[in-house]
Order: C-alpha cells, then structure tokens, then sequence
C-alpha cells in the first residue's frame, strides 16, 4: 500500500472487545489489549478497547477483535454461563471471519468442554475442535517459559494452567512447540487455529513481545473491515518488542530443566 | 571519617539476606527440632499474608522488644519451615535453653504455614492480606485461602488470629474460627481512593457468589466492601484514623480496644499502616499496652529492602522492594507526591523467589507513574521485558544498554544520577538481595546509621 493511501485512510478503526475484564485478567494478559490499542495508534487507526462483563449488551458484530484471556477455575465457571448463552453470536462472527485471540482459560471455554480438576464438566462455545481436561489435584500444571515455531516464526511466552488441551482430528493447531508443555505436554502442538480464531496458552502478555502475530490480527481485522489491501501495515520501530522477545526465547531456550515441573522434550 | 564509618557499617548492616542452612541440616538430622524448641517458646506470632509479611514482623518484634521481651525472630526471606528451624536453632544456640520464655515473631511463607503452625503452634496469627503473587509458584489464590481455612483446624484453641478486614478474602477467615479474633482496618474516610484500573482479586464472594462492592477502596481489594446478601467489612477492633502522610513518615491515630494513641511511623505509605495495624493488633493479642506499640512503632526501621534508604559514594539511594501487582503499586503510589520526579532504576529477575513468569507486570499500574519519572535504567534478567512494558506506558527512553546484568545497570544509574540527586530503585526480590548486596561492597550505608 502507498502512502497516499495509508494517509487517506487514516479515519480507520477498529473495535476491540475484552470479555470478563476483571474476572479473566490473572496472567497479565490486559497487556494484549494495550499492545492492540498501541499499534494501530502508532499507524493512525483509532481502536477503541471496550469491556463486555457478565450481563452486559454486546453482539460479537459490533467488534473487530475480541480478546479473552486467562483465569482461576473458579472464574472460569464463573462466566460460563454467560459465555455460553453469547455463543451462537460468537460462532456466526467466527464463521463471517470476526478475529479472535483466546488465551488459557478463554481458550479452554473457547473448546468443547473443559473438564476440571474435580471431575466437573464446564461446557465451552466450541470454536475450536478440542476438548481440555485437568489431570487431578496430585498432578502438577504445566508451568514455564515457551518457545512455540509459528509458520516459519517463534512465539514466545510463559503458560501455566492445569487443563490439557487435545485437538479433534482435522483441527488444526496454531503452532508447533519448540520448549514448553503447550497444549498438553505431549502432542507438541500449542494453542489452535480456526479461520481467524485463534486460542493458544501463551501468556506474558503474548502480543507485546510478538509483535507479528500482534500485527495479522490487526491486518485480519482491517480486511474483515476495510476490505483486500487494507490489511497492509507500515513497519514500526519494533527495537523494544524484539528485544524482549529475543531475551524471552533466550530464557526458554537456556533453562535445561524447568525447576517446576518436567519439560516438553 | 565518614567513609570509614560507612564501610564499617556496610559490612555490618548491608550483608546478605539472611541463611536458611542451619535449619536444613536441623531438619535432616531431627525432624522434631522445630517442634521441641517451639514448646520452650512463652509465645509464639505467626504472620503471614501475600504483602507486608517481613515489615509486619520487623515492626512486631520491635514492639515486643520495647515491652522488655526477648524476641526470636526470622530473618527476612527466611519463611519457609527451616528459616524458622534456623532462627530458633539460632536462639537456643550456644547455651542452650535460651528459647525459654522467648517470644517467636515468625514471618509464613504463605504455602508453608501449615507445616510451620504445626510445627509452632501460634499464640496469635497475623493475616495480613491474600493478592496475586507468583502464580508459578504458589498457584492460584483460591487454592492458598482453602489451604489457610484448613489451617485453622490446627491452631490452639485459645489462639487469638489478626485479621484485616478491610480485605474480603481476609475477613472471612473468621467463618472458620471459633477461638477469638481481633480486626484491623482503616476507617479513615478521606484516604485517596485507588486508581480504578488497579486490579482487585476479590470479585466476587466465592461462599454467596454475590459480588463483592466496595463503597470505599484504598488499594487492591482493600477497602470497605460488603454484598448485597448483607455480607460486610466487620468493624476492626483496632484501626487507623486521620492519616497523614509526610516527607519521611506517616501519622495516623491507632485505635485499640484500651485506648488509642498518635503515631508518627518512619515509613510512606497506606501499606506501611496496614503492616504497623497487623503488628498492634498482634501485640494487642499478646497483651502490650498502647503505650508501648506506640513506642515500638515510633522506632520502626525499615526492614531489609523495604524503603530502606541509604548513602553511597555521597549519593542518598532508596530501594522500593516491588514483588507483585500490588506491592510495585503501592511503591509507585509512594513516589507520587505533587510535583517530584525521580531518578528510577528498575530490575525484573525471574528466579524462583521472583516468579519465573514475569506477566505480572502487565498488571501493574506504571502508566501513572511515567509522568514522575525523572530518568530510567532498566535492568535484571528480564530487562528487555521490563523495558518493553515501560516504554507501553509512556517512560522516558532507558538510559544506556538495557543490562541483564543488575550490577552494570546500577553502574549506569549512579554515573547517570546528577550529584545531588536521590536514585530510586524498584527491584523484585532477588534483584534486591543483589543490588542490596552490591551496595554494600561499595561502602553504602544506612541513612539513620550514618545521622
Ligand atoms: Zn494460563
């Protein structure tokens, strides 16, 4: 895209929602969020984060990017109920390309069912063809930094959750782990990708210091918007973000054995 | 004269954190130790809780000290069951028998306090306050309120617990318990209210599932909450009133069931009342007079790291420990005074007494403090992260390399710091224990050390 263009279309927006903002927000992942609102500044769009509590009036069309992110068992089933009653509107903005990013716990609901540490069964939306579960109080979570290879590049983070996640044949993951646990400790795979939905365990917060996947939900989100082309981005001066990406992958890729529980080999 | 005296009281002052060894062999060798050395104590305090911990403890032991009491206490940091083994080894040691009639101010790593009140039996317990801290570590916050509840079963009966009330997940420990219990809390009503993107861990009352509301919030969850099932912030027997902070210290007026008292606490910060209210409640308990926790509290120096304030090559240098969410929180709103900006050096390490995750600091509230920040260094292992979340909330540039490496970034600080000027560092805590350490191989010492 020329600048001509880029200047032209400098009335862009996009509408970002958080689901549960103070219920899910226990791993830092309000930093998502920040880093959306901060890129498209950076390149004159206006985004507007607005956050959708239990209760609240919000249809998914209203938004072209929805975040939800991690927090206690106890949270989860707390916005269950009401996860599940928007979860037709979310399914149809999913289908009709809406972005998505899921993280951990809202990943886990974002799946068939999440089955706890207790036995009980908590139904997800189903957006993605997996089902999680929580191997039981006595075994220990999957705690520790994370180097996952995302077509062709790393995503870095730090997961902790009890739940394992497992893809249903035919659904695809979002990326292949190169140190840590992901989805479940033993497949390889992290998170998952449906159209462009996308669910992972990364926290840290994930988008901050991985500035290429924070850049393709914005793209995905200006094209579902703005049409073909609009998806083009200028580079920013992405110093800082690299820099603690490179430190993070360093950390992963340096600890032999995690102190705090076995690693994915 | 001076630097000689510095160095000297360097040494002294400014060594390291404290050793957990000798307990670790204590342990090995006899695993009842802890336990006979327990029985010879008078009486024991247990404190523990996410934030306040170690300042609560320095405070009560002080107290304590000032009513003529022989004091066993735990170096900070030391908190898990063989810090405690070490300082009642440490006590009883070389003569032997010195535990008799000692009074125990035991700081409880929140996850170890089971096994240490086994261990200890308490006289009283301190809950200071339950808040996001180290999720890698300690796990999620339900679990460790479920574990205290359980706890409860194992106390003496006639133990008195502490509890804030102005804490939710506190306060309702009392459901649990039948023994007495004393309540500490703030009922000043002009306190600043905190920032409303500041996170709050009590949502929602997990026994009711009725939300939690709160008319009044000092920081956090802290404040004066109640649900619309009735549920509300008990009245505390003793509490804070008229707060006012100044320069170096804050007054308030302490409320206790025999009477009150005006404080003057050489220490900033509503955190800094809630620490000296658990410690007078935790005196109260163990039956000091007003007059002496006024006392002890008026001579309360600040525990290791924790607004520790101190002079290096001529330099004033003052360490603000900021381990989680809430406690960088309330450092930062410490350094928020009209018109003062400051020199900062930053240091992010993920240890294992860190966190390994260092996501936590997206929860932190820096974005208030950008417009007081003078000058910026970062450092520690995860530098580059914490530079990346400064640069998100507004911070001048860093100055210099961003170094992992926390002794080249407190270099750079100093050689930037203009002569006159304080530097303010924010470390996690084994950043604290390092840059506290290379401090004292420079000469540094304590302020009130050298006055
Ligand atoms: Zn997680």
């Amino acid at each position: 895209m020329g600048r001509g263009l880029m200047s032209s279309s400098n009335d862009r927006r996009l509408d970002v929602a958080v689901l549960y903002p103070d219920l899910l927000n226990l791993y830092g992942d309000r930093g998502n969020a920040r880093a959306m609102a901060r890129r498209c500044a950076a390149r004159g769009i206006e985004a507007t984060v607005t956050g959708v509590d239990i209760g609240d009036q919000w249809s998914p069309e209203q938004s072209d990017l929805v975040l939800i992110g991690g927090g206690q068992d106890r949270e989860q089933r707390r916005v269950q109920a009401d996860l599940l009653r928007r979860g037709n509107a979310i399914r149809d903005y999913v289908n009709d390309d809406g972005v998505v990013l899921a993280v951990c716990g809202g990943f886990q609901l974002f799946g068939h069912q999440y089955r706890g540490w207790d036995g009980d069964v908590m139904d997800g939306i189903g957006i993605f063809d997996a089902v999680a579960a929580h191997p039981g109080p006595n075994v220990s979570r999957c705690v520790g930094n994370v180097v996952a290879l995302w077509e062709g590049e790393t995503l870095v983070g730090f997961e902790n959750h009890g739940g394992r996640t497992y893809l249903n044949d035919g659904q695809q993951a979002l990326a292949d782990v190169a140190s840590g646990f992901g989805n479940n400790g033993g497949d390889g795979l992290e998170g998952a990708r449906v159209k462009n939905a996308f669910g992972t365990y990364l926290h840290g917060a994930v988008l901050p210091k991985n500035p290429h996947l924070a850049d393709r939900l914005i793209a995905l989100a200006l094209e579902r918007r703005y049409g073909p082309g609009a998806g083009e981005l200028e580079a920013l001066d992405d110093g800082a973000a690299l820099r603690a990406h490179a430190e993070a992958l360093h950390t992963a890729l340096s600890a032999t054995e995690s102190p705090l529980g076995r690693r994915f080999a | 004269m001076l630097a000689g005296k510095a160095a000297r009281l360097g040494m002294r002052a400014l060594g390291s954190g404290g050793t957990a060894l000798p307990g670790l062999v204590v342990e090995r060798l006899h695993p009842q130790a802890t336990e006979r050395l327990a029985g010879r104590l008078s009486a024991t305090a247990l404190i523990t809780g996410t934030n306040g911990k170690t300042t609560t403890s320095a405070m009560l032991a002080r107290i304590l000290r000032a009513d003529g009491r022989t004091v066993v206490h735990n170096r900070s940091g030391s908190n898990l069951m063989r810090g405690v083994t070490a300082s009642l080894v440490e006590a009883a040691n070389p003569l032997g028998g010195l535990v008799h009639g000692c009074t125990a101010v035991l700081e409880a790593d929140e996850a170890a306090l089971p096994a240490i009140a086994r261990a200890a039996p308490p006289t009283t317990a301190v809950f200071t306050n339950l808040m996001r801290d180290q999720l890698d570590r300690y796990g999620e916050i339900e679990s460790i309120a479920l574990r205290w509840a359980e706890t409860l079963a194992d106390f003496p009966t006639d133990a008195t617990i502490a509890l804030n009330a102005d804490d939710p997940l506190i306060a309702s420990l009392a459901t649990c318990w039948d023994g007495p219990c004393l309540r500490f809390g703030i009922e000043d009503a002009d306190v600043p209210p905190a920032p409303s993107g500041e996170i709050v861990d009590a949502i929602w009352d997990p026994a009711t599932q009725d939300d939690f509301r709160y008319s009044r919030r000092y920081f956090a969850q802290l404040g004066r909450w109640h649900t619309d099932a009735g549920v509300e912030r008990p009245t505390p027997e003793v509490s804070a009133d008229e707060i006012v902070q100044a320069e170096a210290s804050t007054q308030f007026v302490l409320r206790l069931p025999e009477g009150s008292a005006s404080i003057d606490l050489p220490a900033l910060g509503l955190y800094s009342v809630y620490n000296a209210l658990a410690a007078a409640t935790a005196a109260t308990a163990l039956g000091v007079p007003p007059e002496t926790i006024k006392r002890g509290l008026g001579a309360h120096q600040a525990a290791f790291g924790r607004q520790e304030e101190m002079v290096v090559d001529g330099r004033r240098v003052r360490i603000l420990l900021g381990k989680n969410p809430s406690g960088m929180n309330q450092a930062l709103r410490t350094l928020q005074r009209p018109g003062e900006r400051h020199h900062l050096l930053v240091l992010l390490n993920d240890g294992i007494a860190d966190g390994t995750d260092v996501s936590w600091i997206w929860d932190v509230d820096w974005e208030s403090q950008a417009e007081h920040c003078e000058s910026l260094v970062v450092g520690g292992h995860r530098a580059a992260d914490m530079a990346l979340r400064l640069e998100y909330a507004g911070f001048p540039a860093p100055r210099g390399p961003v170094a992992n490496d926390v002794g080249r970034a407190l270099r750079a600080a100093l050689d930037a710091l203009p002569q006159s000027e304080r530097l303010t560092i924010l470390p996690t805590y084994t950043a604290m224990l390092d840059v506290r350490q290379r401090l004292g191989r420079m000469g540094a010492a304590r302020l009130w050390d050298v006055a």
